[in-house]
C-alpha cells in the first residue's frame, strides 16, 4: 500500500514574520459545519454545550476558546473548529476539514494590516474578542474572528490559500514599511 | 454605497451582488395567462426615485435581501430579508 503524504493547506508558505506581525497556520483536528434544523437552534446549542462546553453562536459571534471554537458562518449555520463532533440531534453536520485554510495573524499592528484588505471595521472598540464576520479578503470569501487583543483567525477556501498568503504578506510588508517611516 | 444586512450589519457595496427589481417575490400563478407572464418575464419599469431590489450578500452571510433605495439621491432607505418580505406578501 502506498504511503500518502498529507499536505496542509498552507504547506511551504507559513509561518512568516514581517515587522511586528506573524502569520501562521492553524491546524484543527476537524472543521465541521453545524446547521440546526428549523426551530432546533436552542436544542442544538444545549447539546453542544453538554458535549463540548460551548453554545451555538448568535450572528457575528464565536463561542468557545482555543482548540474548540464554534464560529457563526451564515443564518442557521456555524462552523465547529477543533473537535470531531458526535452526531447532534436536530442538526445537520458536514465534515469540511479539507475545505478550508485557517491562518492566524498575530502581533502589534495586525489591525492595520487587515484594514488594507478587509472592508469591515476591525478596531478593538468595535470588533471585540469573540466577534466574527463573514466578509471578503480583497476578492476572496473570508471568515474572520478576533481571538485576542492582537490576534485574528482567518478562514479562506483551501484552494485560495496561496493567494491569501500572498495578499496578506504583501499587506504586512506595506504596513511595516509605513510604520518604519 | 453601503447596505445594511439584517444579519451582518452595515457593509460595503462590494460584498453584495445585484439581482434586479424584487419581482420574484410576486411570481404570477402558472395559469395566470400570457399577458401576466409576459409582464413578469420581460417588462420592467425604469423608475427615477424609489426602487425595491433584490441583492445577494455573496461576500458575507449568503442571504437574499430586499433593499429599498432612491435612484435619484442614491440613499439606501431600508433592507430586509427576502424570506421575511415574501412571508409578508403571502
Amino acid at each position: 500500500m502506498a504511503d500518502l503524504i498529507a499536505k496542509t493547506p498552507c504547506e511551504g508558505l507559513l509561518p512568516l514574520s514581517v515587522g511586528t506581525c506573524t502569520l501562521s497556520e492553524v491546524l484543527p483536528d476537524a472543521i465541521t459545519s453545524v446547521s440546526p434544523q428549523s426551530g432546533k437552534t436552542r436544542a442544538v446549542s444545549d447539546a453542544l454545550k453538554k458535549a463540548r462546553g460551548l453554545g451555538f453562536p448568535s450572528p457575528n459571534r464565536a463561542t468557545g476558546r482555543e482548540g474548540a471554537r464554534c464560529i457563526w458562518f451564515a443564518p442557521d449555520q456555524a462552523m465547529l473548529v477543533g473537535p470531531i463532533p458526535d452526531p447532534i440531534k436536530g442538526a445537520s453536520l458536514c465534515d469540511q476539514s479539507d475545505g478550508w485554510a485557517i491562518m492566524r495573524l498575530k502581533g502589534a499592528g495586525c489591525v492595520d494590516v487587515l484594514a488594507r484588505l478587509i472592508p469591515v471595521d476591525l478596531r478593538a472598540s468595535v470588533f471585540k474578542r469573540g466577534h466574527t464576520a463573514r466578509t471578503m479578503l480583497n476578492h476572496m470569501p473570508l471568515s474572520i474572528t478576533r481571538t485576542g487583543a492582537n490576534s485574528f483567525d482567518l478562514m479562506v477556501f483551501r484552494s485560495m490559500a496561496r493567494t491569501a498568503v500572498h495578499e496578506i504578506s504583501g499587506a504586512m510588508k506595506l504596513a511595516a514599511a509605513r510604520k518604519a517611516q | 454605497m453601503r447596505i445594511t444586512c439584517p444579519h451582518c450589519g452595515e457593509r460595503d457595496l462590494r460584498e453584495f451582488t445585484y439581482r434586479g427589481v424584487a419581482l420574484a417575490l410576486d411570481r404570477p400563478a402558472p395559469d395566470a395567462g400570457a399577458a401576466a407572464w409576459d409582464d413578469y418575464v420581460h417588462l420592467r419599469d425604469n423608475p427615477a426615485g424609489m426602487t425595491r431590489d433584490l441583492w445577494y450578500h455573496s461576500g458575507g452571510c449568503g442571504a437574499w435581501l430586499v433593499v429599498t433605495r432612491d435612484t435619484i439621491s442614491h440613499d439606501v432607505i431600508s433592507s430586509e430579508l427576502a424570506s421575511t418580505a415574501r412571508r409578508a406578501t403571502k
